[in-house]
């Protein structure tokens, strides 16, 4: 019994920290997509902003400047998107093609010329990382059955950006549904001519959501390369912006939603993990590349609408051109 | 609101509105040359010119919507600069366009703060809004639930949502685009009590229309649009709807079509209890009967909306339906499973669509790619396994020459091609197959005069060759002067059939509204 | 309205964005601490240089070809299919199991044989995200994507679950038989007298890749077939007014699509690693998607620009073996290109066409 509890408490805990990157980038998608413009770039946000990081935390051993450094190019690259998507009104998907190459083409090529150690950055040291944060009472309250070390295995200690990622939630659910910001956000996402006629700047609402996008991939990029690991590797992301992205469609671009679709699939990537406890306890081997495959998998049922249809903001990916 | 003294100001006051010299061109197109109007505070406004006369893009310059190339913009004679639509509204500019503005998913309040929230957090602005929603309410008979989804209303409602917007913003000037072409004249009528009311609290409202009777109706002044130019400013009390309709085309226009009494003959097209269910689960059709003959114009009046569109698309064969339809004594399939636009084709049954930009044309087609659109995959076009691009080119270029579409260049892209031109390729292509049956939506809309005398006359021979025409048009004088029987839809219902010598626009616009003779 | 001349959309406006991607990128390696000039030559005598260069070039054009046609064949029917690089794996998987499975007297029976298993599987894995797209309107793009992945997941399983020979450490199929190698250029030129390179990859799939350019060409604008297509890409109401079926379309076009990127495989797995391994795509999908936008969709366009892409991929490689850029800086090309020629073609595209109307005045 004792056994099954620690076991689970362990793939609870990998299972917060590998939701957490998901979570945060998933997020940014909600905001920028809930405003109309489609983002297959959250990849490669993050992962400039898992090298920037990186690099300026092992350069200054300032995990915070390096914080800062990855929240910046993530942003680049978000204006990036915004200039094709919104000024110039070109393809959002292409767009966010490109960005994809142009950060894993340049992230490495970048390392190599600044720390010529093939395309990675060196460790980080203790100042360069987020530390974990041990919360209050995790050892006093541990000696509650069950409540107890699940509060201090999987819900204390973590990094600062595991409970950013989870305040990100109610609060992005609060500015979407209770602020004048994100009714007009919203709206700019549904119908964007209704915006422009009642006197907001439609091409304002898209940058601010698009720049929103590009501040909370920069922390879900710096937390993967300072946070979950310490360094940069090439193409270290994974594939994990499109499955934030699964996780968006699967979530039907609502908040809390968000939260419940991101843990499940960073579970699934934290059972994929431990194969071992699998056979263990169910008896039979599950395939590694089939838990791989399931968030993907999910998301595609979900899209074919066989449970629950997810429906996208109507605007969304469509340029706006006033009607003539 | 309603704080301006407005007695005192009608003879002394500024204009509440002067336009000096506004012109603006979209690419090559004109759309307004050199306008100047002036509208007096407290009076309803007209603003009438057919389709395409540049009404529309006069008035959203006004409302910042557009940038005007040149001209300057008055409000109660300051000159103000309306780069957008927010110096419109603190201008106190509220426009209700014709395709709405809303957030369909977003409740009425939502819609009307919008833009014009109390501050940053939404509790506030919502009990703010919902008081002042309903005062506006009961002050202007602009009754609507406020916690509605916009989806869920019906046209007339979320056009009050907008009204309600203006409001909301203490728009001192209200302007309408086309404010009735979705409503039934009932509908249309409580607007205008609405609108006259809100002259009475002193508003200024400009109602841009095509339609001569509501600028007889409601106005006090009129401004007559031709071509992008404004050709006449009058007292509505001064003149009459013959001398309007003749500033509005330029000449002295045909009422009538010339025809010669229809011969008709067998029943080529039999339709009973039909019933169309669209894709939201809607019924827009609700068991109709009709029969069309051969050598007739059956003519489908109505308020756009009413399931004319689905009606058309069904005989199409591009829509889904239950009943049953027979063409020349043969059922055909309304299921969509065995049939589509081709298998109609192949019956005989052409069709110009209501839309010839979404669905009549490829835009970025050529014209000979146009030419044979729809009937692509005959024999007559193919050579083996290809397409017979030399023949195709051929046959286009005659078509064209025999229905004077200019420039007649077959290469040259749809999207090049003005509106009359346009709809010429269309129906050429349908009329020359010399169909048995032509269905024909909105043959004339945004055409120009002379287009429309043309298409008009063709319509009519094929007529006098003993093919039968379906014609659906919102246009009532339309289906009056080119039908030869004339039968009226209502929310998905035909209310009643009439012969065109037997009945007049008040009648045909009381079946309109789903008024029945037996009713009233 | 008045237009550009058609020479301007075809060729202008790509070269344009060609060349801003060529400055960016020469920045780039300014940035880097290289020489541009140093490094563009050194790409050209790798790549181009000798018929082992022209080789490499030709071989990786090969795989470029046949996903560029791919992407543009659903690009006519305005569906964007991400999923290159997915079909391409299963259309390895079908040359593998041809190859592997049946005995092939030739290697020209096998050709014909993988060509078919190849664009089959290729096709199979593309037709479900077309049919939940026009069937339960899933956005294709997000479908195709999350194929790439299952494809990946799914070859992962089979090569070392299921396909791997015993004893065998690498995640990959047996070596394909004989008889089912194909020859390569060195061997297809050495009858004409043309001395080529006999290390170089290139082979007959090159000859597969330009017959599949011209059956493109033929379908898109020859048949009745390619009319629909693009009547559908155009305006899917006014192609449901014709008749034409929007499920059959989608699902015709997104297979043609799909079989057109499995055939990729044929240059890979059959042509050059004579068996399938994980990783044989190495984005050659994506890179289609580059192909596509720059060729404009034409077949011309799309070989023209892999024979561009195929020299960059070449070049870069020896700019990797010979100075310290990173292979990686084509990817970053890549980038570019998709970036100017697809996303920001309006901004290349706008002053253009004013410049060019304003000459066209002066002139008239």
């Amino acid at each position: 019994m004792f056994d099954v509890l620690t076991d689970l408490l362990t793939v609870l805990d990998s299972t917060m920290r590998l939701s957490t990157p998901l979570l945060l980038a998933c997020l940014a998608g909600l905001f920028s997509e809930r405003a109309g413009i489609f983002d297959i770039g959250l990849e490669g946000k993050m992962l400039a902003a898992a090298f920037f990081s990186a690099a300026l935390a092992y350069v200054t051993e300032n995990v915070w400047l390096g914080l800062a450094a990855g929240i910046g190019a993530s942003m680049l690259l978000s204006l990036l998107h915004g200039v094709a998507s919104i000024t110039f009104r070109g393809n959002q998907l292409i767009s966010g093609v490109a960005i994809n190459f142009l950060a894993a083409g340049m992230t490495v090529l970048i390392a190599q010329s600044w720390f010529k150690q093939g395309g990675r950055t060196p460790a980080l040291l203790s100042g360069g990382r987020f530390e974990n944060i041990t919360l209050p009472f995790a050892d006093a309250l541990s000696v509650i059955p069950i409540i107890g070390p699940f509060y201090k295995e999987v819900v204390s200690g973590h990094t600062i950006l595991v409970y950013v990622a989870l305040l990100m939630v109610p609060l992005t659910w609060w500015v979407l549904f209770r602020t004048r910001f994100g009714l007009r956000l919203r709206a700019v996402g549904e119908a964007p001519e209704a915006v422009d006629t009642a006197g907001v700047s439609v091409i304002g609402m898209r940058y601010s959501a698009v720049i929103i996008c590009g501040v909370l991939c920069g922390i879900a990029g710096a937390y993967m390369a300072t946070g979950l690991q310490a360094g940069f590797v090439k193409d270290m992301t994974a594939g994990r912006g499109y499955i934030a992205l699964a996780a968006l469609i699967f979530a039907k671009w609502r908040p809390w939603y968000a939260l419940s679709s991101c843990l499940l699939f960073g579970f699934l990537q934290a059972v994929a993990l431990r194969p071992d406890l699998i056979k263990g306890y169910l008896g039979f081997e599950v395939q590694v590349q089939l838990l791989d495959a399931l968030p993907y998998i999910l998301t595609v049922i979900i899209l074919a609408g066989f449970v629950g249809k997810a429906i996208p903001p109507r605007a969304g990916g469509e340029p706006y051109v006033k009607e003539r | 609101m309603g704080n301006a003294n407005t007695e005192g100001r009608q003879e002394t006051a500024a204009p509440a509105i002067e336009l000096r010299g506004i012109s603006k061109a979209f690419g090559p197109v004109q759309a307004n040359k050199d306008i100047s109007i002036r509208v007096m505070p407290g009076t309803i406004h007209g603003i009438i010119g057919e389709n395409g006369a540049g009404k529309s893009t006069l008035m959203s310059i006004l409302f910042g919507y557009y940038k005007a190339d040149a001209g300057e913009i008055f409000i109660s004679g300051q000159k103000t600069q309306i780069p957008d639509s927010q110096a419109a509204i603190a201008a106190g500019i509220g426009m209700v366009f014709q395709h709405f503005k809303l957030v369909q998913n977003f409740t009425v309040l939502e819609n009307v703060i919008l833009g014009a929230e109390d501050g940053a957090l939404l509790n506030t602005s919502l009990r703010n809004a919902r008081a002042t929603l309903r005062q506006l309410a009961q002050e202007y008979e602009l009754e609507v639930d406020p916690d509605a989804v916009i989806e869920d209303l019906s046209v007339g409602h979320q056009q009050r949502v907008e009204i309600l917007k203006a409001l909301y913003r203490q728009a001192e000037i209200l302007i309408l685009d086309e404010p009735t072409g979705v409503l039934t004249p009932s509908e249309a009528d409580q607007l205008f009590r609405i609108l006259r009311r809100l002259r009475g609290e002193g508003k200024t409202i400009i109602l841009i229309t095509h339609k001569l009777r509501e600028i007889m109706d409601i106005t006090d002044t009129v401004s007559v649009m031709r071509r992008g130019e404004m050709t006449a400013t009058v007292k509505t009390s001064e003149t009459n709807p013959q001398e309007l309709a003749e500033l509005m085309v330029g000449r002295k226009v045909l009422l009538r079509v010339d025809k010669a009494p229809a011969e008709p003959k067998d029943v080529v097209l039999e339709i009973e209890n039909l019933r169309v269910i669209d894709d939201a689960g809607v019924e827009r059709v609700k068991g109709i009967n009709l029969n069309l003959r051969a050598g007739e114009v059956l003519g489908i009046a109505g308020v756009a909306g009413n399931g004319q569109s689905e009606l058309l698309e069904v005989l199409g064969g591009y829509q889904t339906a239950s009943g049953k339809i027979t063409v020349n004594g043969q059922e055909i399939d309304l299921t969509g499973k065995k049939s589509d636009g081709q298998s109609r084709r192949a019956r005989g049954i052409a069709h110009v669509p209501e839309d010839r930009q979404s669905e009549g044309l490829i835009m970025d087609y050529t014209a000979w790619e146009n030419v044979v659109f729809g009937y692509h995959g005959d024999p007559q076009f193919q050579s083996g396994l290809f397409m017979n691009n030399a023949a195709i080119k051929e046959d286009a270029a005659g078509k064209m020459e025999r229905f004077d579409v200019r420039p007649p260049n077959p290469r040259l892209m749809a999207k090049n091609f003005s509106g009359g031109n346009q709809q010429k390729i269309v129906v050429a292509r349908e009329i020359e197959r010399d169909p048995d049956i032509l269905l024909v939506g909105q043959p004339t809309r945004g055409v120009d005069i002379g287009a429309i005398e043309f298409i008009h006359k063709q319509i009519i021979a094929l007529r006098d060759r003993g093919k039968a025409i379906l014609l659906v048009s919102v246009e009532l004088d339309e289906v009056l002067s080119l039908s030869d029987r004339i039968a009226v839809m209502f929310d998905g219902q035909i209310m009643g059939e009439r012969l065109p010598q037997n009945t007049d626009e008040r009648e045909l616009g009381l079946l309109m509204a789903g008024v029945t003779g037996e009713a009233s | 309205m008045q237009k550009m001349p058609v020479w301007a959309d075809v060729i202008l406006i790509p070269l344009v964005s060609l060349l801003l991607a060529a400055l960016l990128s020469a920045a780039v390696i300014v940035g880097i601490g290289e020489d541009p000039q140093a490094a563009l030559n050194l790409m050209i005598s790798g790549a181009l240089g000798s018929t082992y260069g022209w080789g490499y070039t030709l071989y990786y054009a090969t795989n470029f070809i046949f996903t560029g046609l791919a992407v543009s064949v659903a690009f006519h029917a305005k569906l964007f299919n991400i999923g290159g690089e997915g079909q391409a794996m299963l259309g390895g998987l079908g040359v593998a199991l041809v190859a592997l499975y049946i005995p092939w007297p030739h290697w020209s029976f096998a050709l014909i044989g993988c060509t078919i298993g190849a664009a089959l599987l290729g096709a199979a894995w593309a037709y479900i995200p077309a049919i939940l797209q026009a069937k339960r309107g899933s956005h294709i793009v997000i479908t195709t994507i999350m194929f790439n992945f299952i494809a990946f997941a799914l070859l992962n399983y089979l090569l070392v679950n299921v396909m791997r020979p015993a004893g065998s450490m690498d995640p990959a199929t047996a070596s394909f038989p004989e008889a089912t190698h194909l020859p390569t250029l060195h061997m297809l030129l050495e009858p004409f007298g043309i001395k080529f390179s006999k290390a170089a990859p290139a082979n007959v799939s090159l000859v597969v890749a330009l017959l599949a350019a011209v059956f493109v060409w033929l379908l898109i604008w020859r048949t009745r077939l390619g009319y629909e297509i693009r009547a559908f890409g155009h305006s899917e109401s006014a192609a449901r007014y014709a008749g034409i079926n929007p499920v059959r379309i989608t699902v015709i076009a997104m297979m043609v699509s799909g079989a057109l990127a499995g055939m990729m495989s044929l240059n890979t797995t059959m042509g050059e690693g004579e068996r399938l391994i994980l990783n044989s795509t190495e984005g050659a999908g994506f890179i289609g998607i580059a192909v596509a936008l720059m060729g404009r969709s034409h077949p011309v366009g799309v070989v023209v620009a892999s024979i561009l892409f195929g020299f960059l991929y070449q070049g870069g490689a020896e700019l990797a073996l010979w100075t310290s850029i990173p292979r990686d800086l084509i990817v970053v090309i890549q980038a570019l290109v998709i970036l100017f020629t697809g996303a920001l073609d309006n901004m290349v595209r706008m002053p253009l066409e004013r410049l060019i109307l304003m000459f066209g005045r002066k002139e008239g």
